[in-house]
């Protein structure tokens, strides 16, 4: 029996395994649309946006592991998942992304709402496809679901002309897929592991560097194993929170620009470094010249052009993690015997006098503003027993959030990082919550990220997904008032936002709850009156505008030069400059 | 340092903007790059000539591998390799020069494909050098247009020592 190309995607979508599709309809894809009308197994979200829909996607994807799948139209429905798809791209993270496209008779001559999709695309994606004909409609969307969740993952566009979804054929669906120019490589050279175990079992002050990639591999039970086994501290990238217990007590907490001090300290001074699904990336590195110069380096990683494109690397292994390290916990598991404790503990002592001298701090005056750790950190206190899902936007309350809300287990993170988007947070939880409706979602945001997708609030409350939205609110873009603070002798160029919008009434508008913490002593009971509503909720709370987020390398510093807190003369200029914002905004705190 | 890198790639539409994506993306350098298909169809070989220290040819050789399109990547520079290069050059001849630019193409060993009263179009194959120098004696003549084609290589046979032939011994 011929079906269409529509009726092709839609059963496609259903064989493998897609529960939840986020969607914006337009022309070029009404057919979908419709045959996605009339069908109940998949679960179509309808966005406000098509960013949202792509960070929904994403947020899906980083809490299930599974790929997350957006549908979006021709032009302008394209450009405007793009974002998405470079932060999917920068963060491998598996996605599916269809666009629709005009009549491949009209492709070319700058049709309405044409867009060259795969043109727009092909930096921004793993691969991407135009499918010119119905015969290729199913092979192509096995093949975009392979290459998205296979190797180092990430996203895959499908662009799918009208007539395409259209035309009919026969529905045949491949078992199987190989394509020959792709053949990730899993298992990892075995002399190179054989090398790296015996590096680690000698080394005295060794340091594991673990980054995302553990966890889409699925080798936390792994990375713990090497931990313990080898009592190695563990630092983690912003991507990694939740590989490694946060509690545990070989964690070192984030490492990188905002990291603990002593994680930073640490692998400044170890004398190896086992990078687990990691990049070293700048705001990790810092100076890379100067990045663990004690170092030999261990690099396990599935994408071949991680190794050596930043740093220099002794013992490379290309493979999955989860089988890399299993295999090298094997080697490790019949050499050592209980020593290892004993030869770290010079390290240990070390890491435990760094943990002494400059530990995460922040002061807060029971009767003043509230300060912004405060508040994560109550979050954190109030909501771990039901183990969380967390997601932030980007800015001052992503690094706060990094640094105080410890994490257990991973899939439990939900960041933009290498991309560093604004407005992902928001649309990111949505997309969690709707992959675990009866999971707490939590979505940690700035006053100035949240407002980049708050249309998604109506998504929300028409779908019923009731995430709970915190807005660290201080008036400003606050990591650019940070670094106008630091380097720009608190010139705050377009960094201030003023009080719009109330959120609470903006809450209110859209049908969801809108609640806010004033005081300190306010913060615990709407924490608990937030977490107790069925409905989204936006809690806004005013904190400490002039907070400023510490430990800090500045861009291209080294890893043990830190800045641990405010100049004295910043504190200074902040105790005048407050007073004077309230009354004229226009002359704060010039220089 | 230059290097020459011989890619096989899926002969499909879209995979030419892929690979100078790639370049222009990650600020690699592309000094030439010449494309056709191969012996078998569905493949195309590309020869890229481009430049850098260790680190950035290693990436480049990784990335391009990391295309999905790429089927393989060989740094020709690991080993010996044969290059050529083709060029079309036309020459504007007053009839005084006409004798000197057959003469001079007769010492390269390149041909007249194209003659009118005015010019002559001399085909040039050979390596770079070769083609520069051909170039730079054409010049005083007056060169009204040149096409080159890039380079394409491919690698040496490995030279295996002569095998002696066991003697055939006919039957009797």
């Amino acid at each position: 029996m011929k079906v269409t190309g529509a009726e092709i995607f839609v059963e496609c979508l259903k064989r493998e395994g897609v529960k939840t599709l986020f969607a914006l309809p337009g022309g070029v894809v009404l057919k979908i649309f419709d045959v996605l009308h009339q069908q109940k197994d998949i679960d179509v979200i309808l966005t406000r946006h098509e960013q949202g829909a792509g960070h929904m996607a994403e947020g899906y994807a980083k809490a299930t592991g599974k790929p997350g799948v957006a549908l979006v139209t021709s032009g302008p429905g394209m450009s405007n998942i793009v974002t998405a798809l470079v932060d999917a791209s920068m963060d491998s993270v598996p996605l599916v992304c269809f666009s629709g496209q005009v009549s491949t008779s009209l492709i070319g001559n700058d049709a309405f709402q044409e867009a060259d999709n795969i043109g727009l695309s092909r930096p921004c994606t793993k691969y991407n496809f135009l499918v010119k004909d119905v015969n290729d409609l199913a092979v192509t969307i096995k093949e975009a679901f392979y290459i998205a969740t296979t190797g180092r993952p990430g996203p895959v566009l499908v662009d799918i002309p009208k007539d395409v979804s259209m035309n009919k054929t026969d529905f045949k669906y491949p078992g199987s897929v190989s394509i020959r120019g792709y053949n990730p490589t899993y298992d990892g050279n075995k002399w190179q592991i054989k090398q790296a175990a015996e590096a680690i079992v000698k080394a005295k002050k060794p340091i594991l560097y673990v980054g995302g990639g553990v966890i889409f591999s699925g080798a936390s039970e792994e990375l713990l194993e090497l931990a313990e086994l080898t009592q190695i501290p563990v630092d983690m990238t912003l991507m990694a929170l939740g590989a490694f217990p946060g509690e545990h007590p070989l964690s070192m907490g984030m490492m990188g620009m905002h990291g603990t001090y002593w994680a930073n300290m640490a692998v400044h001074y170890s004398d190896l470094v086992i990078a687990v699904g990691a990049r070293f990336d700048d705001r990790v590195t810092g100076k890379v010249s100067e990045f663990c110069p004690h170092a030999k380096v261990i690099h396990i990683d599935i994408d071949p052009t991680s190794i050596r494109k930043n740093v220099n690397v002794d013992i490379p292994i290309v493979g999955d993690c989860k089988r890399v390290l299993r295999e090298l916990n094997q080697i490790i598991r019949a050499t050592v015997n209980g020593e290892q404790r004993e030869l770290r503990k010079p390290w240990w002592d070390q890491i435990h006098e760094w943990k002494r001298a400059h530990p995460l701090t922040y002061e807060q005056d029971p009767q003043g503003p509230i300060k912004p750790q405060h508040l994560i950190k109550r979050l954190y206190e109030l909501t771990k027993d039901r183990d969380p899902i967390v997601s932030t936007d980007v800015g001052q309350h992503q690094m706060w959030a990094a640094q105080y809300f410890t994490l257990a287990k991973p899939h439990r993170w939900l960041t933009s990082g290498g991309l560093g988007t604004m407005g992902f947070g928001f649309p990111a939880a949505m997309g969690a919550q709707a992959a675990f409706p009866n999971r707490l979602v939590l979505c940690i945001a700035g006053d100035g990220s949240v407002q980049m997708n708050m249309q998604e609030l109506a998504t929300a409350v028409v779908n019923k997904l009731p995430v709970k939205v915190f807005i660290v609110n201080n008036q400003y873009h606050g990591m650019v008032r940070q670094w106008q603070d630091l380097f720009y002798e608190g010139r705050y160029a377009s960094s201030y936002l003023d009080v719009v919008p109330d959120f609470v009434k903006l809450a209110e508008a859209y049908g969801a709850v809108g609640l806010r913490a004033a005081k300190v002593s306010e913060v615990d009971d709407v924490i608990r009156e937030a977490l107790a509503a069925d409905k989204p909720v936006i809690v806004d709370v005013p904190v400490d505008k002039f907070e400023n987020c510490y430990p800090m390398i500045p861009a291209g510093g080294c890893n043990h030069e830190m800045i641990l807190a405010d100049p004295p003369e910043l504190k200074k200029k902040q105790a005048a400059g407050a007073q004077v914002v309230g009354e004229d905004k226009d002359t704060v705190l010039t220089a | 340092m230059e290097h020459i890198i011989s890619v096989t790639v899926e002969n499909k539409f879209g995979v030419l903007s892929r690979v100078a994506g790639l370049f222009s993306g990650r600020g690699f350098n592309i000094e030439s790059l010449s494309v056709a298909p191969s012996l078998d169809p569905s493949t195309s070989m590309m020869t890229i000539v481009t430049s850098g220290d260790d680190r950035i040819i290693e990436q480049i050789v990784k990335q391009l591998n990391k295309l999905i399109d790429v089927i393989k990547v060989v740094d020709l520079n690991e080993s010996e390799f044969v290059e050529r290069e083709t060029a079309l050059i036309k020459v504007h001849t007053k009839p005084e020069d006409r004798a000197e630019a057959l003469r001079i193409a007769d010492i390269f060993r390149a041909n007249v494909v194209d003659s009118t009263s005015m010019t002559y179009t001399i085909e040039i194959t050979g390596g770079t050098k070769k083609i520069e120098a051909i170039i730079n004696l054409l010049q005083p003549l007056g060169i009204k247009e040149l096409i080159r084609t890039g380079r394409v290589a491919i690698a040496r046979e490995p030279i295996r020592p002569a095998v002696a032939q066991p003697k055939r011994v006919a039957k009797e």
